[in-house]
């Protein structure tokens, strides 16, 4: 059957993807010329755009074994993206065997990469459901599969809240899904920002006008906005700092200074 | 892993070091420098081994390569910094006590071997990669389109199986796609719907703002309207429907479709129709009620300059007698054919016939020429009911009585026009039926004070608006006032003061005669009791009251006048209650009892206005009368002088045989000194009149009465 002309198309690959575009700062080819020159265009402006990135899967990857150390073996990762090497799921196993993992992503292309990546694993799994609507994410049959919500979950919306607008409600959506979570639980959180990055707040504006082009917005936060995602939660040491502030197991000073871009931090519900 | 310093171990360690920090800068690695030092190791000693190995092995370097490109050393810096490092330190930390030359040349065989690994790797990794995206990108393609088919497939059912039509078209009006239902109600097929335009469906009913919507749709300059439209059917018939049309937008907001969704209301509608006529049309005769002539009425009424109206408004004369005698089914076949002769004679544009109930009639015309046209209308009424109607093998002769009433629209409304013709009506039924009159407004204006007066006259007893006057009756022999009549008045808030001729017959007619003239007999027994308690010594002053034939018939009367005179104290000789000699013609004994009781009791009767009706003398005898008062018509032929001999002779007689009866005489209208006189030769007892006094305040008559006094 002929599809209908007035039914909207809900995949575009010639727009770039905010997913590819990060697998393409980290190097991977997971990813199109549109993405790349998207990257390329706000590289133009923050050059160091690839440390950041890689800040940021350094920081998930402490985190994760931070909550594998506290016991904690059901991951769920919000805005997971193209799954590249370092994974949660492999970061996971390697820290506490017999972790779960769930991905969710509203990307179609990052979902479906991550199914083939997944093919056959047990214990991890992959949902096409938005943020924005936490219920979609903890009501899904993937979700009910391998998360039991009445034990520990180590939530992740790692570089991922500041493709939240606030006219969609981040706040309500992370409150939703923290009161979700039983005792126990953390919640890790990354996020972009104007404070702490070493270049010009109009050099990084430009690489933020980048984003708006592409339809994703990038919403750059204060620490103190970031810091109301973990309302009710208490914040394991240091707290909300730059990312490579966070746990370091290396001595700052071999950080590359984009490293300490954006704010990072995890809590625990009591 | 312990080393001995600066052995082989420590320093392929320092080499693995060196490199690590040399190359991590440009890796992609999520691992720590030092995490990426122990990744790196193991591929040092493999470079450190290849080294010195007795024969070259180009695979060994080219595994290292490919290894850095799986340690996510994607970056072509990466590559460089690695050889760069490898040219520089590895002949020097791993190349033992070998031959120096040896050592550079196998050194830089493995950094080609390496970068071919890497290159190698890199390129079967990216080709990976990228087809692991294009793949996903398929696939999630696919799974849209199966989501989107799924969709699909569920609208399509929405879209086949929904009951209200649904059509698509483009902004040309070109018809692309309609579903079952629109099919249905239009009775077509899709082949003959398809490629058809909307503008092609206009129909004489559409309402005027339709296709004007229609073009502001098409122009994107509205989103969308509803309207209720009408539409061709193949077969003849109309569709009628409720119709949304949307505009549709792609998504980038550019009108693009529009869509139609309707409803037949064809059904809803024709009962609608027949609702409204079962509403506005009599069930027996079928004509036009009352609530539809009164819209046309009111249409007509409020029709533009030089537009007139003419009604003709009909009853049947004695329409009860045939009800009554041959029975409701009789009476309504007449009916039923009444309204057929009705209808014929109002056949014309602008010309209706309507029933408004019972056995009343309108018909209307309308238009410029009323004038003429009205007297024609109800011409051909009146001949239309000249042949007699048969029923139950009997011949009805019928008749009507037709009020007219025409005029030019815009001034009246139609409650004032149907009172007009209804009033003008009774005028024609009231001169013997059978004919019409034309309305006048002077009649009516009549005819509707006495409306008003009738509706008004209960609560003006309640609120106290009627007062009595006194008109003083004087004695013939000496001149003294001997008593007065009393005369009811009314005063109308909006009238001023009426007199009983205004209003008493409505009275009579609606019954309140009776309460309002026991409040005339108290008010004047007790006016009665007053002068005789202020003349104790002049003789008891008597008060004359008019008793109407509805009071006389009243079974209360003995009864109320008897305590109305004991709560007064008032003598019964002092009353005298007048009674018409017409209320007594024909009066039997049931009717004479009370008057005879009152009479008994010592109150006088007198019989008024005597010698306008049919005067039977020999009756005299038999009722219980005392007093006669003559009629102001016999002293009227008294005023001139010399008087008309034949009205002394017969007032002479009156007296003289009413005398021989033993009742007295009182005269009426008595206007002058010489009329006075005449009566007093005459034998006249008492008389009254303006020549005395005319009627006043009670304490008028006071006044009058110490006159006589003192005089």
């Amino acid at each position: 059957m002929e599809r209908p002309a007035w039914a909207p198309r809900s995949i575009d690959i010639s727009m770039p993807s905010v997913a590819r575009m990060y697998d393409y700062y980290l190097g991977g080819s997971h990813n199109f010329e549109v993405d790349r020159e998207a990257a390329r265009r706000a590289m133009e402006f923050v050059p160091g755009l690839p440390k950041i990135m890689q800040a940021n899967r350094a920081f998930m990857r402490r985190a994760v074994r931070y909550a594998a150390r506290a016991g904690i073996t059901q991951f769920l990762d919000i805005g997971s993206g193209i799954p590249s090497f370092g994974n949660v799921h492999e970061v996971a196993r390697e820290a506490a065997p017999g972790a779960r993992v769930v991905y969710v992503d509203h990307d179609p292309v990052a979902v479906a990469h991550t199914q083939a990546v997944l093919e056959g694993a047990e214990d991890a799994d992959v949902v096409a459901a938005d943020l924005r609507k936490p219920r979609d994410v903890l009501t899904s049959p993937q979700v009910e599969r391998l998360i039991d919500l009445n034990r520990p979950v180590a939530l992740l919306l790692v570089a991922i809240l500041h493709f939240v607008e606030d006219t969609d409600d981040p706040y309500g959506a992370v409150a939703e899904l923290r009161d979700a979570l039983a005792p126990g639980s953390v919640l890790v959180v990354s996020h972009a920002s104007y404070e702490g990055i070493s270049l010009p707040r109009e050099r990084v504006e430009g690489a933020v006008d980048v984003y708006k082009d592409i339809r994703n917005p990038l919403i750059m936060r204060s620490r103190d906005e970031i810091a109301r995602f973990f309302e009710g939660y208490d914040m394991v040491e240091p707290g909300l700092v730059p990312m490579a502030k966070w746990r370091p197991d290396t001595a700052p000073e071999d950080e590359d200074p984009y490293a300490f871009s954006g704010f990072a931090g995890v809590g625990t519900k009591a | 892993m312990s080393a001995e310093p600066d052995g082989p171990e420590d320093r392929l360690r320092r080499f693995a070091t060196i490199w690590s920090r040399a190359v991590f800068p440009a890796t992609s690695t999520s691992l720590t420098r030092p995490e990426f030092e122990e990744l790196l190791l193991p591929l040092a000693r493999r470079l450190s081994e290849a080294l010195r190995a007795r024969t070259y092995d180009a695979a060994e370097g080219r595994a290292v390569g490919a290894a850095l490109v799986e340690a996510h050393c994607t970056e072509p810096e990466a590559l460089s910094r690695a050889l760069d490092c490898v040219d520089a330190y590895l002949v020097l930390y791993c190349g033992g006590d070998g031959h120096q030359e040896d050592l550079r040349a196998r050194a830089a065989r493995l950094q080609s071997a390496m970068a071919a690994g890497y290159a190698e790797a890199l390129r079967q990794r990216t080709l990976a990669e990228q087809e692991a995206i294009a793949r996903a990108a398929l696939e999630a393609q696919g799974a849209v389109a199966r989501a989107l088919h799924a969709t699909e497939a569920r609208f399509r059912a929405v879209f086949e199986g929904a009951a209200i039509g649904i059509g698509i078209a483009d902004l040309d009006g070109n018809i692309l796609q309609v579903n079952g239902a629109l099919l249905r109600m239009f009775g077509v097929t899709e082949q003959t719907m398809l490629g058809r335009c909307v503008v092609e469906w206009t129909h004489p009913e559409d309402a005027p703002q339709v296709w004007r919507l229609y073009e502001e749709l098409v122009r994107a300059e509205r989103e969308h309207y509803h309207t209720e439209k009408a539409f061709h059917r193949p077969d003849g018939t109309v569709l009628w429907t409720n119709l949304t049309v949307s505009l549709l937008r792609d998504a980038d907001g550019n009108p693009q479709y529009q869509l139609a969704l309707m409803e037949d209301t064809t059904e809803r509608r024709l009962l609608n129709l027949r609702l409204r006529y079962e509403a506005t049309h009599d069930a027996l005769t079928g004509l036009p009620n009352r609530t539809l002539f009164f819209e046309r009425l009111e249409k007509a009424l409020a029709a533009g300059d030089g537009q007139r109206f003419g009604l003709c408004y009909l009853d049947l004369d004695g329409f009860k007698a045939i009800n009554d005698s041959l029975g409701h089914a009789a009476g309504d076949r007449l009916l039923v054919e009444v309204a057929d002769r009705l209808q014929s004679c109002a056949t014309a544009p602008g010309e209706m016939v309507a029933r408004l109930g019972g056995d009343e009639f309108v018909a209307l015309t309308t238009g410029p020429d009323t004038e003429s046209e009205v007297d024609d209308l109800a011409d051909r009424i009146m001949n239309a009911l000249v042949t007699p109607v048969r029923i139950d093998g009997r011949e009805l002769l019928v008749r009507g009585s037709i009020g007219i009433v025409e005029g030019p629209a815009g001034e009246r409304g139609p409650a004032e026009v149907l009172r007009s013709a209804d009033i003008t009506m009774y005028r024609a039924k009231s001169a013997g039926g059978n004919r019409y009159e034309v309305a006048d407004a002077e009649a009516d204006a009549r005819a509707i004070t006495r409306h008003g007066l009738t509706t008004a006259l209960p609560a003006a007893l309640d609120r106290g608006e009627f007062f009595i006057e006194y008109q003083p009756l004087v004695h013939l022999g000496d001149g003294t006032v001997r008593g007065a009549e009393a005369l009811v008045r009314w005063l109308h808030p909006q009238h001023g003061v009426l007199g009983p001729d205004r209003f008493i017959p409505l009275a009579e007619r609606t019954g309140l005669i009776v309460p309002l003239g026991r409040w005339v007999l108290e008010q004047s027994v007790r006016q009665a009791r007053e002068w005789q308690r202020r003349h104790g010594g002049t003789g008891p002053l008597r008060v004359n009251v008019n008793l109407s034939p509805c009071q006389l018939t009243h079974p209360g009367l003995v009864q109320d006048t008897v305590e109305i005179l004991e709560r007064a104290g008032l003598e019964p000789d002092a009353l005298c209650l007048e009674v018409t000699e017409s209320a007594l013609i024909g009066a039997d004994d049931d009717l004479l009892k009370p008057l005879r009781r009152l009479s008994e009791m010592g109150i006088d009767i007198a019989l008024d206005d005597f010698g306008t009706g049919y005067s039977n003398l020999a009756n005299l005898r038999r009722l219980p009368v005392r007093v006669l008062k003559l009629d102001r018509s016999f002293t009227q032929g008294m005023q001139q002088f010399p008087a008309d001999p034949v009205d002394l002779k017969i007032v002479e007689g009156i007296v003289s045989l009413a005398h021989s009866l033993d009742l007295a005489v009182t005269v009426e209208g008595v206007e002058t000194g010489a009329q006075a006189e005449q009566l007093r030769v005459l034998g006249c007892d008492t008389a009254q009149g303006w020549y005395y006094a005319r009627p006043g305040p009670p304490e008028r008559l006071h006044e009058l009465a110490l006159v006589d006094a003192t005089g």
